[in-house]
């Protein structure tokens, strides 16, 4: 379970949110400049909150008043950036195995081969990230975060680069992952369609301020 | 007039010798200073700056004598480095060392600071979502991809230690075999009637090494651009 209660400001911007979610697909939906971003940010740790309580399954990762602040990379939350951020130095095999070398994980050929299955990516291997596709790379980042076997998988726009047949082309691979891959999700987006695919429940964002929490009816309900 | 002298040889490879240990021992330093100067906002950062710099600006005699005033035998640092740990700059190829290793500084420290600050850190960031510790994060995205700027760094450093004449000499005199690099040995030899084609000789010779140094360095740095760019 995700517990997010903070408030931090930013510029003229202020964020204040306040929620929990236990499903398997959490949809953070809003308008670009909702703070959306800045939000799984925080969850991430590659942002601290001004004041407020940041906890995943029980475990505090963040809490100001406790002065608690559990960096990023021990806190096993995968992240997919809207902008892949594949390692440009690593070929595709490397950039997959990095989380696992960085947690010192043993070997799991196994795991590796679901990942690379699921993902579609087996004949990339070799390849550098220059020379992959948006479509490509967005797997391949999908596919570094899940073999670092994070608790909680952060998705920020994973379609938000990539043109219409792209999209159509990539969904399918997120509705494969959040049924198969048993790992909970925070997905972000501005777009309905991509999450009444998606997502189990929603987190609505305005200017900074959750105005609705739910199903996906949500979304419809305005 | 390609027959090199005993003499020669021995400024050469004394040259090399002084080129290539200034830059191996600068260069750790070069980086931690880098990093800092492209990464870190403190007090005092612009006065760093400012003396990283200065060796490139000061005339090369005052570098020189400032560096005989500190490391000499009597001065501050070098009674003590002498008397402590045995270590003697004065008059000695290390001393040559020391001075090339200072006056080639500005130019080893610029291109790994670019190199530094030209690197996207949403990589970093991603780095450390995927459970990099910052150490981590620095040796296995930071280092490698700034890695061209350090050769190219490393490449003007050496060329710029190769060729330093005035701090050395100021520092630690002209004496061959001991502390006559290729350019003093240049100016003993053009102050000596029928030096002029040995000199001449030496001349080419470092025209060779700067050219060398300066296309590996222009090498480094298309590889800096395309590894940046993921090809």
């Amino acid at each position: 379970m995700l517990r997010v209660d903070i408030t931090k400001q930013l510029g003229e911007f202020s964020l204040q949110a306040s929620f929990e979610s236990e499903g398997r697909v959490t949809g953070l939906f809003g308008a670009s400049g909702a703070g959306k971003t800045s939000l799984i940010n925080m969850i991430a740790g590659l942002l601290r909150p001004d004041r407020g309580i940041i906890a995943l399954d029980g475990e505090t990762l963040d809490d100001t008043s406790a002065g608690v602040h559990v960096p990023p990379h021990r806190r096993r939350i995968g992240y997919v950036f809207q902008d892949a951020r594949l390692f440009p130095h690593l070929n595709v095999r490397q950039n997959l195995d990095y989380g696992r070398r960085m947690n010192r994980l043993a070997a799991d050929p196994a795991q590796h081969t679901r990942v690379t299955d699921l993902l579609d990516i087996g004949p990339l291997l070799d390849r550098r990230p220059g020379q992959l596709s948006g479509g490509e790379r967005q797997r391949v980042a999908l596919g570094r975060a899940l073999l670092s076997k994070p608790r909680l998988l952060l998705l920020d726009e994973p379609l938000g680069s990539l043109d219409e047949g792209r999209k159509v082309e990539i969904l399918p691979y997120f509705v494969r992952l959040r049924d198969e891959a048993n790992v909970p999700m925070v997905y972000v987006s501005h777009d309905a369609a991509e999450m009444r695919q998606l997502a189990t429940q929603i987190v609505m964002l305005r200017n900074g301020r959750v105005t609705a929490l739910g199903g996906v009816k949500v979304l419809t309900g305005g | 007039m390609f027959d090199i002298s005993p003499t020669e040889w021995t400024a050469i490879l004394l040259s090399l010798r002084v080129a290539i240990i200034a830059t191996l021992v600068a260069t750790p330093f070069g980086i931690a200073l880098a990093w800092l100067l492209a990464r870190r906002d403190f007090w005092g950062k612009s006065i760093l700056d400012a003396l990283v710099h200065l060796p490139l600006v000061l005339p090369p005699v005052v570098t020189g004598y400032l560096l005989l005033l500190t490391f000499g035998r009597r001065g501050l640092v070098g009674a003590w480095l002498a008397d402590n740990l045995g270590i003697v700059f004065a008059f000695r190829w290390t001393g040559a060392a020391l001075a090339c290793g200072i006056m080639s500084f500005p130019l080893l420290v610029r291109p790994i600071r670019l190199s530094i600050e030209a690197i996207d850190r949403r990589l970093e960031q991603a780095s450390s979502t995927l459970g990099a510790a910052p150490w981590q994060v620095f040796a296995t995205v930071t280092l490698p991809l700034a890695l061209p700027g350090i050769l190219a760094g490393m490449v003007l450093g050496f060329a710029k230690a190769i060729g330093e004449f005035g701090a050395t000499i100021t520092f630690v005199s002209n004496i061959p075999g001991e502390t006559q690099t290729i350019s003093s040995a240049i100016y003993s030899l053009i102050q000596t009637p029928d030096g002029d084609v040995a000199a001449l000789r030496l001349v080419a010779i470092s025209v060779v090494i700067a050219m060398a140094a300066l296309i590996g360095s222009e090498w480094f740095a298309r590889r800096a651009t395309k590894r940046l760019h993921g090809n």
